[in-house]
């Protein structure tokens, strides 16, 4: 790790001006800044930590219609508020990482970051949840935009994410053996108006809505209605832990898994 | 009944203490005043040719005492290979020299470049950065069949091949394939064991520091055989009379192997303490560990069984090419041959075998020694093979076992890859295996899981391992260049407490407990009067460390030896006292008694009396109480037994979750079962860890894949079940004074292949009948892709 200059506000306004700073780094839970510091393959000359400012902690909603999560709130917090109101937005933070890593780590972070294969960005993307930043909020059907690309702006810091909630969902997840990420996880919910099915950890492309499967699930909400089915391979992420073909069958599995237990 | 105290008894682990408490003496809480540190610069790419190294602006970096290359080590040796083979034709292996830093050319991803010292750590390390490294980049050995095949490009160019050595071994080949050429069937099998990181909890640490008054070069390093270092750093590298380097390894967090070897880290300290006068230490982190510690196994093999229609094993033949990466390790060379070619007889009275291996340098890090080194790729080869000829057979993988066991009457038996087996009953851990793994309940566990959509399998191994490495005059004989003694020193202090100096040393298995158990129940004193002491070069007697489970049978072997001559010395101090003749003294339980009186004297009184030599037999006798004993092997120990597995197959995904694990081994005689335990239940996780996990991958450009815990599975604690161990069969080895046989490594060098079968089986009783193998790790990925192979 290099020198950095750390900074701790604990007002929104104060990060939004430490971080104008040049080459500063918003840092949140830090689950993946901070190793990737370490092994010095990043250097900001700033860390400007979002975890002091009071506004962007905490769980929040409204039963039966929707959920807000500050962004700095914690996994392990998610697990343990969120249930009263989005069961399965609970289990999937509960099954994030372990215990370290969800007491660190938190949802904004995890979103701004949109590693390929963490769980948060499917469950946004598949409740059509709403990005809010420290100037606009951003649908999540705009907001990942690839692999470690996001539609935030630089200096711009996300607030909080609001989920609609839906009549049912759940989360499926196959871990990669050695980092517990998902291999393949998808996250599907049922609304009044249609199922969403939104697939990570598989796409090279990031995070993404696997419209085949929402329109054959929307017909029929049972894991018949998807049986035999599968996303093509190409595009999805071959190397060690599985061929790009093997994501594509993982996808189909998980995704009638989820539709089996959602709840 | 179960002993409270002394051999047999299950005591608790006193090093536990320190280790619970975070009290534990480890390496990098280790500082001297006025320490320096240093960092590695490795090379980024996997072969090429160094054309420029320019130092100057590092040199001028904040804190920098000294940038070190290959022109501050040009006087020193390289690091020494300890083992040489020969060739089919009688030629020497090839041994290009094992640089300290290269020199010239670079083979392999980390290796050592140069070496920054610093003020502090930080300091060394950006300044690294500063080192202009021109190098000119070489196509890259990576895969062992490219390496092997005419036209591939070399590792080592002054040798002109990547073959090291091609060695063959046991029956004449001709003799064994005109047995081939009349068998009624033939099962053959091409199978690879992957390559292993060891993964230590603690990496590697070297802190050197040197006293220009005495000349003594010290060396504090994360080592499992301190004076084996001691002794290739002086005799070998530094060229300076051995006593003048004190080699010292406290508490060091694991092994399994990997720190048996020389390593370059550990010469560099050394030099630049010397150079700069200044104590200099060295800490690896775990990304550095991954791309400098010695990695482990790498073998791909073909084996065929020729057998006769009843499944009688008639022949054996394997062809094996055994990756040494880019330079040759401390004990490269031995792992693929006299470890692993000698045990391909297995528990089975196969009349012929005949083993192949062509040792080949690739642009890898160095391949050596990892828990079971060699014996597992062995164990794993055979017993997957005799599990396919089973199938083809149509016999069970039990019953074929059993037909071909060495039976207990044919011991001493010799096979024909050079062993004489002393003693073994195969039929007894299997008959134990059958039952503790409860393979009658089978049927009704599998009916459980189908209702569950889940594959069941059932997966047996037996195995033997050579182990008390090794007999001096054997090792030599295979083209060892050390001994394979091992020496202890037992010191009665005056008021009769016990201090035991071992040249083995412990880094988790528990030798200050168990070490202790054996010379308490000898002197008949309570475990706590006695202290094992072990670890330090300058205190302790000679010695050759701990691997190959040879710290109880050779190194507790001499232990006994030395606790029996303190016994012979204490019996002439009571017969003097007791005013009897020596041969009629009895010792029992701490006492000696003039046989058929009442007359006796306890042990503390005789150690105070030759301490206080007031009434001694001064003519005769010396004061004091301390005896040391050397003691070299008759042969190797032969550790067997039989393993089960039972697995879970997700036919969705290609998961296999282990459902159980069962464990018969015959260690012959016990010291503390719950030690023993321990080290069967680490073996195994490791093992399990190999089947379905772990694998180092390195991708065509020498570069490696599985370089951190993101991408290298470890098994962790939910990836494994709770272990059934029983080690109630016991046929004591009949060549060491314990009858003990060793435990370190059976859990490594059993498990894997008994993984794999059940996995096999699984998919065979599913319906996936064209499954006949998959390669380690079976990860979820290549289940699947079996599956689908139809």
């Amino acid at each position: 790790m290099y020198n950095f200059d750390f900074i701790k506000p604990e007002t929104l306004a104060g990060a939004v001006e430490a971080l104008a700073g040049e080459d500063a780094q918003a840092l949140s839970g830090g689950q993946t800044l901070l190793p990737s510091m370490k092994q010095r393959l990043n250097a900001p000359a700033t860390l400007v930590s979002l975890t002091g400012i009071a506004e962007l902690k905490g769980v929040s909603g409204r039963a039966g219609a929707s959920v807000t999560i500050g962004a700095a709130t914690p996994h392990a917090v998610v697990a343990a508020e969120a249930g009263a109101f989005y069961p399965a937005l609970a289990d999937l933070a509960g099954g994030i990482g372990d215990p370290a890593v969800r007491n660190r780590g938190t949802i904004g972070g995890s979103l701004a970051n949109n590693d390929p294969s963490a769980c948060y960005p499917s469950a946004a993307l598949a409740s059509g949840a709403t990005i809010k930043t420290n100037i606009r909020e951003i649908a999540a059907d705009d907001f990942f935009q690839g692999m470690f690309t996001t539609a935030l702006e630089p200096g711009e810091i996300i607030t909080g994410v609001s989920f609609p909630i839906p009549e049912k969902a759940a989360y499926a997840k196959f871990q990669q053996p050695a980092s517990r990420f998902a291999l393949a996880g998808v996250f599907v919910a049922k609304f009044a108006g249609g199922v969403r099915v939104a697939v990570t950890g598989a796409s090279e492309g990031g995070v993404f809505r696997w419209t085949e499967a929402e329109a054959a699930l929307s017909a029929n909400f049972s894991p018949d209605a998807i049986a035999g089915m599968a996303p093509p391979a190409e595009g999805m992420i071959g190397d060690l832990h599985g061929t790009p073909e093997y994501r594509a069958h993982l996808v189909g599995v998980m995704t009638r898994r989820a539709v089996a237990a959602a709840h | 009944m179960p002993k409270d105290s002394g051999i047999g008894a299950s005591s608790k682990r006193r090093e536990d203490v320190r280790f619970l408490t975070g009290k534990g003496r480890y390496m990098d809480d280790m500082n001297r005043p006025g320490q320096a540190y240093a960092y590695l610069l490795r090379s980024p790419v996997a072969h090429g040719r160094i054309t420029a190294l320019d130092t100057r602006e590092a040199e001028a970096a904040p804190g920098v005492i000294k940038v070190m290359t290959s022109a501050d080590t040009a006087g020193i040796g390289g690091l020494p290979c300890g083992w040489q083979i020969h060739s089919r034709d009688g030629a020497p292996m090839h041994e290009p020299k094992h640089p300290v830093l290269a020199e010239g050319k670079v083979h392999h991803v980390g290796d050592p470049v140069a070496m920054v010292i610093a003020e502090t750590a930080a300091q060394a390390r950006d300044a690294a950065e500063m080192i202009v490294m021109d190098i000119e980049e070489l196509p890259p050995v990576v895969n062992m069949k490219d390496a092997v095949a005419a036209g591939s490009p070399l590792v080592f160019d002054e040798i002109g091949t990547n073959v090291c050595f091609d060695w063959t071994f046991g029956t004449p080949q001709a003799e064994t394939d005109a047995v081939f050429a009349a068998a009624a069937h033939v099962t053959t099998l091409d199978l690879v064991n992957q390559r292993l990181v060891a993964n230590p909890m603690e990496p590697r640490v070297a802190l050197g520091e040197y006293d220009p008054i005495t000349e003594l070069h010290s060396l504090f390093t994360t080592s499992q055989n301190p004076q084996l270092i001691r002794l290739l750093l002086s005799a070998f590298v530094l060229g300076i009379p051995e006593q003048r380097v004190r080699v010292m390894a406290p508490d060091v967090g694991g092994g399994f192997g990997s720190k048996i070897f020389h390593y370059n880290e550990e010469v560099l300290v050394v030099l630049a303490s010397k150079a700069l006068k200044r104590p200099v230490k060295w800490t690896s982190d775990r990304s550095e560990a991954f791309l400098s510690d010695r990695q482990g196994r790498d073998h791909v093999t073909r084996i065929e069984v020729a057998m006769d229609k009843d499944g009688h094993f008639l022949a054996m033949r394997t062809d094996t090419l055994a990756n040494l990466g880019g330079y040759l390790s401390t004990l490269g060379p031995a792992i693929p041959t006299i470890l692993h070619g000698t045990l391909m007889a297995g528990n089975y009275k196969t009349p012929k075998v005949t083993v192949n291996v062509k040792g080949v340098f690739t642009n890898t890090i160095p391949v050596d020694a990892y828990r079971g080194a060699g014996r597992p790729e062995a164990t794993y080869q055979l017993e997957r093979l005799v599990d396919k000829a089973a199938r083809e057979m149509g016999l069970d993988p039990v019953e074929i076992r059993r037909r071909n066991f060495i039976q207990p009457d044919q011991f001493p038996y010799a096979t024909p890859v050079g062993l004489a087996y002393d003693i073994g009953n195969y039929d007894a851990t299997m008959d134990k295996l059958v039952e503790v793994a409860d393979f009658a309940g089978f049927e009704a566990r599998k009916a459980e899981s189908a209702a569950r959509g889940k594959l069941r399998g059932l997966g047996v191994s037996s195995y033997i391992e050579a182990c008390g490495i090794a007999p001096s005059a054997a090792a030599g004989a295979l083209g060892g260049r050390a001994g394979g003694w091992e020496s202890a020193n037992v010191r009665v202090n005056a008021a009769g407490g016990v201090t035991v100096w071992t040249g083995t040393h412990s880094h988790g298995q528990g030798h200050e407990t168990t070490f202790a158990q054996i010379v308490a129940d000898m002197l008949g004193l309570p475990e706590n009067m006695i202290d094992i002491v072990h670890g330090d070069s300058a205190s302790g007697p000679l010695g050759l460390g701990t691997y190959g489970s040879r710290s109880l049978a050779v190194g507790g072997s001499a232990i006994v030896r030395a606790t029996e001559k303190v016994i012979a010395k204490a019996k002439k101090i009571a017969a003097h006292l007791l005013e009897a003749a020596e041969e009629d003294i009895t010792f029992d339980k701490g006492t000696f008694t003039v046989a058929g009186t009442d007359k006796a004297i306890d042990f503390g009184t005789v150690a105070l009396t030759a301490y206080v030599p007031h009434n001694f037999p001064h003519e005769t006798l010396e004061p004091g109480l301390e005896e040391q004993a050397f003691y070299d092997p008759a042969n190797f120990t032969f550790p067997a037994g039989a393993y089960a597995c039972e697995v879970e197959v997700d036919p969705e995904t290609g998961k296999v979750s282990v459902c159980s694990f069962a464990a018969a081994d015959d260690f012959g005689n016990i010291i503390n079962p719950m030690v023993v335990s321990g080290q069967v239940h680490g073996g195994i996780g490791q093992g399990i860890g190999q089947a379905l996990m772990e694998n180092c991958v390195y991708d065509e450009n020498g570069q490696l894949l599985s370089g951190s815990f993101m991408d290298y599975a470890m098994p962790r604690a939910d990836d494994v079940p709770n272990y059934v161990v029983d080690h109630s069969c016991i046929t004591p080895c009949t060549h060491n004074p314990l009858g003990v046989k060793g435990c370190g490594e059976a859990g490594a060098i059993g498990s894997p292949p008994a993984v794999v079968n059940a996995v096999i089986d699984a998919l065979q009783r599913g319906g996936y009948s064209h499954v006949t193998h998959i390669d380690m790790p079976v990860s979820p990925s290549r289940v699947w892709a079996a599956m689908q192979a139809k």
